[in-house]
C-alpha cells in the first residue's frame, strides 16, 4: 500500500469508528430518554407495569382535585372520559391547571397503582388542548370543546 | 381602507419579487447590463412596499382597528401602546410579514454595502433573494394574510397572549428573524456562486461578513429567548430543549460550523464543497425551523395556529429551495476546486474537527426533535424525547470543542507540530487547571461537572487572552477586527460555561408553603413572606406578594412577585420577581393561594452565576459583529485574483494530497 492509501484507509476507519460510536451513543440516549404517551384507556390496554416512566394525558376530572393541608401535595384524577387514573403530584401546579382542562403529566407508575407525577404541563393558552389529548379524546369518540373564533 | 392599502402593498411587493427573481438572472445569463441593472431598483421597490405594508399593519394596531381579523385576535384596547406595537409580530401573520421585511432589509443592505461586487454576481445574489421573497410573500398572501377583514368588526380585540406582553418579547422575534433570514444572504451568495460557475475564494470573502452578522443576530435572538423564558415562564429555567428552541438552535449550530468552514475556504481554498453545503444547510434549517414552528406539528407557545395548509405550503417551499439548491450543487460539484492540501496537524484539521463536532451536534438535535414526529407518522406510538437526551449528548459533543478551541488560533495553516503547540499552550493548560479549581473553590459550583466546567472555562478565557497578548506583542498594535472578534467570541464560550456549570450544579430551588410572617432559609439568604396585597395594572389585576430577603440579619431587598389575571382573556400569569446580580440571582415566584389565612405556595430560587450564561452570549455576538466589520471585507476588488489555482502550485508534495481538479 502506498502511504497515501494507508492514510486514506486510516481516515476511513477513523470516520467509521466515529460514526459508529456516535450512532451507538445516540440510540442509547434516545431509547433511554424517549417517553411514551398514554391516556388512561391506553394504559389499561397496554397493561403498563409499575415502575414505568411515561407521560399521561387527559382531562382533570372535575371535583377530583384534593390538596394536602400541610404540604404542597395534590391528588387528582386524569380521565379520557372512558378510563380514569389517580395522580399524585407534589409541587406548584402551572397557572392554567384547572379542573376540566387538558393536562400532560410526566412521571412514574407506583406499585399501588397511583401515578406519581414529577412534572405537570398545562399549556400556555386558555383554549389550548394538547394535541395528544385532543387526538385521544377524538379517538374515544368525544366531541371536543370548539375553539371560540380562533 | 388601511387594510386594502396594505393588501395592495403586499401584492405589489410580490410582483416586484417575481421580477427580481427573474429579470436580473436572465440579464446576468445574457450579459445584458441593462437587465442586470434592474436588480437594485427592484430590491428597493420590494423593500419599500413590504415596509409600507408593515407600517400600515402597525398603524392598524396603534389605532385599534378591530375590523382587521389579525388585529382583533392579537390586540385589545386596554393593551399599552408599546405592546400594541410589538403585538404586530405577536401572531403568525404578522411575524411572517416581519420575516419578509427582514429579508428585504438584508437585500437592501446588500445593495448598499456590496457595491464593489461584480454587477452580475450582485444581480444573481439579489435574484436569489427575490425568489425566496416570492415564496414567502405567496405564503403570506394566500395562507396568512394579516390584512384579512373581520365582518362585522369586533367591538374589542381578544388580547395579546399575556406571556408575550413583555419587553423581552418586543426585541426577541426581530433579532431571531434577522438571524434566520440573514442566512438567506449566505445562501444567496452560495447559489449565486454556483450559478456563476466560477467558485473561488473570492465569493467566500464576500459572503463572510454577511454570515457573521447573521450569526450574531441569531445568537442575540436565541439568548433573548432564553432570558425571556427564564424570567417570564416563572420556572427559572433558561433552556428547555423545547422543539421550538431546537428549531432556532439548529441553524445556529450549522451557522457556527459555516463561519469556521468559511475561514478555511477564504484563507486556504479548502473545504469549498463543505462551505457551500453548509450555507445551503443553514438556510434550509431556518426554513425547517419556520415549518416546525408554524405548521402546528409541534406543541408550544410559539405554535400560533394549527393550520395544515400552512404546513404543507412551507414543506413544499422547503422542498423546492433545498431540492433546487442541492440539484444545482450536484451539477456544479464535479467542477469545484478542492483547494490546497494540509497536514494531519494544522489549523485546517482543527477547524475540520470543529465542523465534525458541530455537524454531529446538529444531527443529534435534529434527530431528537424529529424523532417524535417520525415515530408518530410510523405509528410507533406517541413519544417525547426528554431534555436528558439532549443535555447529555450535547455536553459530550461539546467537551472536545472546549478542549481544542485555544489551539485553533495558535496553530499554523497547512502543517504544524505538537512541539510548537505544546510550547505555546502547555503553561496555560497547567495554570488553567489550578486557577479553575481555585475559582471553583472561591466562587461556587460542585461535582465533576463543575470541575470540568471551571477548568474548561479558564482554559478558554486564558488561552484566548494569551493569543491576544501575543498578537499585540508581535504587531505592536491591536490585531485586525476579525481576530479580536474571534477572541471575544471564544472567551464568550468560557463565560457561558462558567454560568452553566455553577448554576446547574449549585443552584438552589425550593417550592414550599408559606403563611404570612413565615420565613425560609436558602443558602445564606433568609426569605420572609409578608403576605399579598391586591394590585392593579393597565390591563390586569394582580395579587402582589411581598418577600423580604435578608442575609446575616440585614435586609437586602424586598421582592414583589405577582399573580396576574388579565382582564380580556381571564388568563392567569405568574410574574416572577428577581434581584439580579453578577454572582447570583434571587428569584421568587408565587404559586397559588392555599387557604383563607393568606398562605401561598412559593417558588424560591437562588441562582448563582446565571447571568453569565447571557453575558457569554453577549461576548459571542459582539465578537461576531466586530469580526463582520473587518477591514479586509471592505477592500473587495474585482481584479482580485488570488484564486485557488495560484495556490495549487504552492501545495507541497508529501502532505495528504487533495483530489486534483
Amino acid at each position: 500500500m502506498t502511504p497515501t492509501r494507508k492514510r486514506r484507509l486510516f481516515a476511513v476507519l477513523f470516520v467509521l469508528l466515529g460514526v459508529g460510536t456516535a450512532t451507538g451513543m445516540l440510540v442509547y440516549a434516545l431509547s433511554d430518554n424517549a417517553l411514551f404517551f398514554y391516556t388512561p384507556t391506553k394504559m389499561a390496554e397496554e397493561q403498563v407495569a409499575a415502575g414505568t416512566k411515561f407521560r399521561l394525558g387527559g382531562m382533570v376530572l372535575p371535583g377530583s382535585v384534593k390538596r394536602d393541608t400541610q404540604s404542597l401535595g395534590v391528588h387528582f384524577v386524569i380521565t379520557d372520559n372512558d378510563a380514569e387514573q389517580d395522580v399524585f403530584y407534589e409541587g406548584i401546579l402551572p397557572d392554567l391547571f384547572r379542573e376540566g382542562q387538558g393536562v400532560i403529566a410526566s412521571g412514574i407508575l407506583r406499585p399501588d397503582g397511583k401515578f406519581e407525577a414529577t412534572q405537570v404541563l398545562a399549556k400556555h393558552d386558555e383554549n389550548y388542548m394538547p394535541p395528544e389529548v385532543a387526538d385521544a379524546l377524538r379517538e374515544a369518540g368525544h366531541e371536543l370543546p370548539t375553539e371560540p373564533g380562533v | 381602507m388601511l387594510g386594502e392599502l396594505g393588501q395592495f402593498c403586499l401584492i405589489a411587493a410580490l410582483l416586484l419579487a417575481v421580477c427580481l427573481g427573474i429579470v436580473p438572472l436572465w440579464g446576468a445569463q445574457r450579459r445584458d447590463s441593462a437587465l442586470v441593472g434592474t436588480a437594485t431598483p427592484l430590491t428597493w421597490g420590494l423593500f419599500l412596499f413590504t415596509f409600507t405594508a408593515f407600517i400600515l399593519l402597525t398603524i392598524a394596531f396603534v389605532q385599534n382597528d378591530f375590523s382587521l381579523s389579525y388585529v382583533a385576535h392579537q390586540s385589545n384596547s386596554l393593551l399599552p401602546l408599546g405592546y400594541r406595537i410589538s403585538a404586530v409580530w405577536g401572531g403568525h401573520e404578522g411575524s411572517l410579514l416581519l420575516w419578509v421585511l427582514m429579508l428585504t432589509m438584508w437585500a437592501v443592505a446588500v445593495t448598499i454595502f456590496s457595491r464593489s461586487l461584480p454587477p452580475t454576481f450582485r444581480a444573481r445574489v439579489l435574484a436569489v433573494i427575490g425568489m425566496v421573497s416570492t415564496g414567502f410573500l405567496l405564503f403570506t398572501i394566500f395562507t396568512s394574510n394579516p390584512f384579512g377583514r373581520l365582518l362585522p368588526a369586533a367591538a374589542d380585540g381578544s388580547d395579546l397572549n399575556p406571556l408575550l406582553q413583555d419587553p423581552g418579547l418586543i426585541i426577541h422575534p426581530p433579532m431571531l428573524y434577522t438571524g434566520y433570514v440573514g442566512f438567506a444572504i449566505a445562501f444567496a451568495f452560495a447559489i449565486a456562486a454556483l450559478l456563476e460557475g466560477k467558485i473561488d475564494r473570492q465569493w467566500v470573502r464576500w459572503s463572510r461578513p454577511w454570515t457573521l452578522a447573521a450569526w450574531s443576530f441569531l445568537t442575540a435572538g436565541i439568548a433573548l429567548g432564553s432570558w425571556w423564558a427564564y424570567y417570564e415562564l416563572g420556572w427559572g429555567g433558561w433552556w428547555f430543549w423545547d422543539p421550538v428552541e431546537n428549531a432556532s438552535f439548529m441553524p445556529w449550530l450549522a451557522g457556527t460550523a459555516l463561519i469556521h468552514s468559511q475561514a478555511v475556504t477564504e484563507k486556504r481554498g479548502a473545504f469549498i464543497n463543505w462551505t457551500l453545503l453548509l450555507a445551503i444547510l443553514s438556510f434550509s434549517l431556518s426554513l425547517l425551523g419556520t415549518f416546525l414552528v408554524r405548521s402546528g406539528v409541534l406543541t408550544s407557545v410559539h405554535a400560533f395556529a394549527a393550520d395544515p395548509t400552512r404546513g404543507i405550503f412551507i414543506l413544499i417551499f422547503l422542498g423546492v429551495v433545498v431540492g433546487g439548491a442541492l440539484l444545482l450543487y450536484t451539477f456544479r460539484a464535479p467542477r469545484l476546486p478542492t483547494g490546497t492540501a494540509f497536514g494531519w496537524l494544522s489549523r485546517e484539521t482543527l477547524l475540520l474537527v470543529n465542523n465534525v463536532f458541530f455537524a454531529c451536534a446538529l444531527g443529534m438535535v435534529l434527530l431528537g426533535t424529529l424523532y417524535p414526529l417520525i415515530a408518530d407518522a410510523l405509528n410507533l406510538g406517541k413519544i417525547s424525547v426528554g431534555p436528558p437526551y439532549f443535555s447529555l449528548l450535547f455536553t459530550l459533543l461539546m467537551a472536545p470543542i472546549v478542549l481544542i478551541v485555544p489551539f485553533g488560533p495558535f496553530s499554523r495553516w497547512k502543517s504544524d507540530s505538537w512541539a510548537h503547540l505544546k510550547k505555546e499552550l502547555l503553561p496555560t493548560a497547567v495554570i488553567s487547571i489550578g486557577l479553575g479549581l481555585l475559582a471553583m473553590w472561591m466562587l461556587g459550583g460542585s461535582g465533576v461537572r463543575a470541575v470540568m466546567g471551571w477548568i474548561g472555562a479558564t482554559w478558554l478565557i486564558l488561552g484566548s487572552l494569551l493569543y491576544l497578548v501575543r498578537q499585540i506583542k508581535g504587531r505592536r498594535r491591536l490585531p485586525p477586527r476579525s481576530e479580536i472578534g474571534m477572541i471575544l467570541a471564544h472567551m464568550g464560550i468560557g463565560i457561558y460555561l462558567i454560568g452553566v456549570s455553577v448554576v446547574e450544579t449549585s443552584g438552589l430551588e425550593r417550592d414550599l408553603r408559606l403563611a404570612p410572617g413565615e420565613s425560609t432559609q436558602l443558602a445564606e439568604y433568609s426569605f420572609r413572606f409578608d403576605g399579598t396585597a391586591p394590585a392593579q395594572g393597565p390591563n390586569f389585576i394582580a395579587e402582589q406578594g411581598s418577600v423580604v430577603v435578608s442575609k446575616d440579619g440585614r435586609d437586602i431587598t424586598t421582592l414583589q412577585p405577582e399573580k396576574r389575571r388579565y382582564l380580556a382573556t381571564g388568563m392567569v400569569m405568574t410574574e416572577a420577581s428577581i434581584d439580579p446580580g453578577l454572582s447570583r440571582d434571587l428569584y421568587v415566584a408565587l404559586g397559588e393561594s392555599l387557604d383563607a389565612d393568606g398562605a401561598w405556595s412559593l417558588r424560591i430560587y437562588v441562582k448563582p452565576f446565571v447571568r453569565w450564561i447571557w453575558l457569554g452570549a453577549i461576548f459571542m455576538l459582539v465578537g461576531g459583529f466586530i469580526a463582520a466589520a473587518d477591514r479586509r471585507y471592505k477592500q473587495v476588488s474585482i481584479a482580485a485574483d488570488d484564486t485557488i489555482k495560484s495556490d495549487k502550485k504552492a501545495a507541497e508534495p508529501g502532505l495528504a494530497t487533495a483530489e486534483s481538479l
